[in-house]
């Protein structure tokens, strides 16, 4: 039988490695110890705090982001911003940076009242902000990157920059290749070239979006060695997640954002996981799926020796190989990045196999074009969800975007609209899609509603492999349950589905067998059992390869 | 500090009364610029526009000639709107209508003595099949080696204007124009009948209109109407749900210069009865069909208006050029800047301008 794990203890362990993380909580003064309210008083009659925005609000076409936010974030500490998807965490930070302006509300750096109406502003006044989708020259070496935009005079001298990049990459333990040119470099080296070229523009006032989401865990570890170095140095850090064991590991205080308001700020030594939690959601999050017994029955998906290469004509992935059968989730975990979306292309045919083969109930389908797998019975719901839509195009012409060929949908290359609208109100109806009407543009509706949207759509076809990668990112906790809901029923009645996310938690709450794919390599498959979890993080890592004949 | 800003965001949905406001309010801004372009010829603008409306729309003779510039546009326009649709950007209907007018003066020359309601349908035929060869070469290179099909298409329009010209003054030279670079004169059942005392050729108008209907329907009602819809907003999304989007980019491209080409027929068929230089045979409709396409919201269907429209506006242009004595330039003038703040509207259909007053 196999308990769901709890998503806690999935938590608690990704953070294990780095304990040493812990340590800042006893760097928090011993004079914290009034309440958040008391304290902002305080701090503001003595030190002015680094960083205090009063009353912001921006609103956004139907949607308001932020609503009379206060944020107060002291001189010197790691500030965490915590929130779901879509709480308003970014756009605040974008405020703070000059991207966005508020609608309303006052910002205050070190007491002082400041307008900041450009990223330049806020380099002026020392706030540095590391993006999540980095904004880096990819051709570009490390150095050209880092003073780009720099006006110092006419000429680039450029061995002067170099040495003082050096200089503080040492420092900071930044390592990274000054001559190297960022499209060689990973995730984490090109995180590294960011944090450098803020620190290099003097940045006292440093704003992360998500750091950690591109990384691997050794890489993270890294990382929070940097931002302890530059707490040291005397920055001040504001840590955007959405991941409670982050939080506890590296912050002083939070502050956590739900639906655009500020709910909470709390000393992080004071409170712990499940009550950081319950201020995020609003409610118990921890929901317990009811994950029964597999019926598993004959292999629908056989991959074998798959050999394929990514958009750089590198090896993404190397000699993978696979069963799904009937009835089961099989996971396959591993960190962003190591060939998930490359695997996922070449099952549904939009990226050729240089070696190898993919086999669906007994048919050969390597390097058939995508219309063939279709026809044979593959669905697929990709991670980038507006991959397999039409924005722009209502729900029901796109809940037949797979399907418009059938006869069903008009005979002799005509399109019957009635048909496809019963088709979609079927549809909208059997999945409780949210919307105006079928007529609505899909570009207009909630991640979740588009989720859904896409789900039926490909489950409409009753196809014998389902895939689906990331289902719930970007989703709020009530969609995800949703989606996961979803998945299991569909388990249930026989579907076989190929599970591909980053989200361990994901994985571990859904999979009956967990593949973990490391460099476009699988490490390794186990049962999805809580028990397992050392293992797979371990495999995530690329520290611990299975041998074949121990693979479930 | 206190100055204004002009923040720009993007719009979540443009409604179709915005789309048709924006694009009233850019008739009229190019209109008003136009009118500094003629203010600093020395001309008096409003006097002006009276007059192009006149010319192209005031009188029964205004009109028929409007018309049957307008023929050449919707063949050419409903085509493009088609191509445009799937986001394949074919700049060179001129060359694919001047290939049709080759083809088509071809068959003309050649086989005279055929029964006209032979001959006819053959040359348009004939017509239809030189433009989608011209199209043809851009429609190969962007779906095998994705070539840029603007800077293929385009090219090819000068190739087309020096292969006519090549044709005219040499091989085809009738013996009869003592010199001049024109073939002879089509036989009679080459010739297109036209509405009593006008040059409207109708039989082609009416093929204009069947076929700008019949795009539309393509487009709305079609299955293959549907892949070409979707592979313009999204071809990623074509691609994944088994699309074969090389072939859709293909068959619009192979389409709309089918349609400029047939359109090259009726010029050379309808209006002038013989080829003659590139400028001859078209004053770049080719390239005003482009306007024609965007004017209509790449609906096939409203390229009958517009092109009825910009007809009536090339029509008063003339009139002007001739009664005010401007440069013959000037009607170019007149439709670049329409295009340009047709376009430069659609820019409003999807962002909107904020003014801050605040700091």
């Amino acid at each position: 039988m196999a308990l769901p794990p709890s998503p806690m203890s999935v938590r608690s362990w990704r953070f294990r490695p780095h304990t040493n993380g812990r340590s800042c909580e006893a760097t928090v003064p011993a004079s914290v110890s009034a309440t958040a309210l008391a304290e902002g008083l305080m701090a503001s009659a003595s030190v002015p705090p680094a960083v205090l925005m009063r009353g912001i609000t921006k609103r956004f076409p139907g949607v308001v982001a932020n609503d009379r936010i206060d944020l107060e974030v002291k001189e010197g500490e790691i500030h965490a911003l915590l929130g779901e998807n879509g709480a308003g965490k970014t756009t605040l930070m974008n405020i703070l940076y000059g991207i966005y302006h508020p609608d309303e509300g006052e910002i205050r750096i070190r007491g002082r009242p400041v307008v900041i109406r450009s990223p330049q502003d806020a380099i002026r006044l020392g706030i540095g902000m590391i993006h999540q989708q980095f904004r880096l020259v990819p051709t570009h070496t490390v150095t050209e990157n880092v003073v780009l935009g720099m006006k110092r005079g006419i000429l680039f001298r450029e061995r002067e920059a170099r040495q003082q990049i050096e200089a503080l990459a040492k420092n900071y333990h930044l390592e990274v290749d000054p001559d190297a040119r960022i499209w060689q470099l990973s995730a984490g080296e090109q995180q590294r070239v960011e944090i450098l070229k803020a620190l290099y523009r003097q940045a006292q006032i440093l704003i992360l979006d998500e750091p950690t989401s591109m990384l691997t865990p050794g890489e993270i570890e890294d990382l929070l060695k940097t931002l302890h170095r530059m707490k040291e140095e005397g920055h001040t850090l504001i840590f955007i997640t959405h991941k409670l064991d982050e939080v506890t590991a590296i912050s002083d205080r939070v502050t956590v954002l739900r639906q655009g308001k500020v709910v909470a700020t709390l000393e992080t030594a004071k409170t712990n996981e499940r009550e950081l939690a319950q201020w995020m959601v609003g409610r118990e999050v921890l929901f317990r799926l009811n994950r029964q017994q597999a019926q598993v029955g004959e292999t629908v998906l056989r991959v074998e020796n798959l050999h394929v290469l990514n958009d750089k004509q590198l090896p993404a992935l190397k000699g993978v190989s696979f069963e799904v059968h009937r009835g089961e989730i099989l996971g396959i975990a591993g960190v962003a990045g190591n060939g998930q979306r490359e695997l996922v292309e070449t099952l549904i045919g939009l990226r050729p196999a240089v070696q190898g083969a993919i086999v669906l109930n007994g048919q050969s389908l390597t390097n058939l074009p995508p219309r063939a797998r279709i026809e044979a019975g593959i669905a697929c719901v990709p991670g980038e969800r507006m991959t397999a839509l039409v924005p722009g195009m209502s729900i029901a012409e796109n809940m037949v975007l797979k399907a418009y060929r059938q006869s069903a949908f008009g005979k002799s290359g005509l399109l019957d609209r009635r048909a496809v609208n019963d088709h979609a109100d079927r549809l909208i109806a059997e999945y409780a899609v949210i919307t105006p009407g079928r007529d609505t543009p899909v570009k207009l509706l909630s991640g979740g509603n588009i989720q859904r949207a896409l789900l039926a759509r490909e489950l409409s076809s009753q196809p014998s492999l389902l895939i689906v990668a990331s289902p719930t990112s970007g989703l709020d906790v009530g969609a995800t349950e949703t989606v996961w809901k979803i998945l299991l029923e569909q388990r249930q009645q026989g579907r076989a589905i190929l599970l591909i996310s980053e989200d361990l938690e994901e994985v571990m709450t859904l999979s009956d067998r967990v593949a973990v794919l490391y460099e476009g390599e699988i490490m390794g498959i186990v049962r999805g059992e809580e028990n397992n979890l050392e293992r797979i993080g371990l495999m995530m890592a690329g520290a611990l390869r299975l041998p074949r004949e121990e693979w479930v | 500090m206190n100055l204004p800003r002009l923040q720009v965001e993007r719009r979540l949905h443009t409604s179709r009364l915005m789309s048709t406001l924006a694009l009233a309010v850019s008739l009229l801004l190019a209109l008003l610029a136009i009118g500094l372009v003629f203010s600093s010829l020395g001309v008096d603008p409003v006097y002006a526009y009276r007059r192009i409306l006149r010319g192209g729309f005031g009188s029964l003779y205004g009109l028929s000639e409007s018309l049957a510039k307008a023929i050449p546009l919707l063949l050419t326009g409903a085509g493009l709107a088609l191509a445009f649709r799937a986001r394949v950007y074919n700049i060179g209907a001129e060359g694919q209508l001047l290939l049709g007018a080759i083809v088509g003066g071809g068959i003309a020359l050649n086989f005279g003595h055929w029964p006209r309601e032979v001959l006819l349908p053959v040359m348009f035929l004939g017509g239809f099949l030189g433009g989608a060869l011209w199209a043809a070469v851009p429609a190969l290179l962007k779906a095998r080696f994705r070539v840029d099909e603007v800077l293929t298409s385009l090219m090819l329009v000068y190739v087309a204007g020096d292969l006519v010209r090549y044709l005219v003054y040499g091989p085809w030279r009738g013996p009869e124009e003592r010199g001049f670079p024109y073939s002879s004169r089509f036989a009679l059942a080459a010739q297109l009948p036209h509405l009593e005392g006008t040059r409207v050729h109708y039989p082609t108008l009416l093929l204009a209109l069947g076929l700008a209907l019949f795009l539309y329907l393509l487009l709305e009602r079609t299955k293959l109407g549907y892949e070409i819809r979707v592979t313009g907003e999204n071809p990623a999304a074509a691609r994944y749900a088994g699309m074969n989007t090389d072939r859709i980019i293909v068959l619009v491209l192979l389409l709309s210069g089918g349609l400029a080409g047939m359109a090259g027929v009726g010029e050379v068929a309808g209006i002038h009865a013989r080829l003659s230089p590139p400028e001859g045979i078209s004053p770049g409709y080719g390239f005003t069909a482009i306007i024609v396409a965007w004017l209509a919201r790449l609906n096939p269907l409203a390229t009958i208006l517009t092109a009825f429209l910009i007809g009536g506006l090339l029509v008063g242009g003339d009139a002007i050029q001739v009664a005010l004595n401007l440069p013959a330039a000037s009607i170019y003038i007149f439709n670049g800047m329409i295009l340009l703040f047709v376009i430069a509207g659609d820019v409003f259909t999807r962002y909107r301008l904020r003014l801050e007053l605040r700091s």
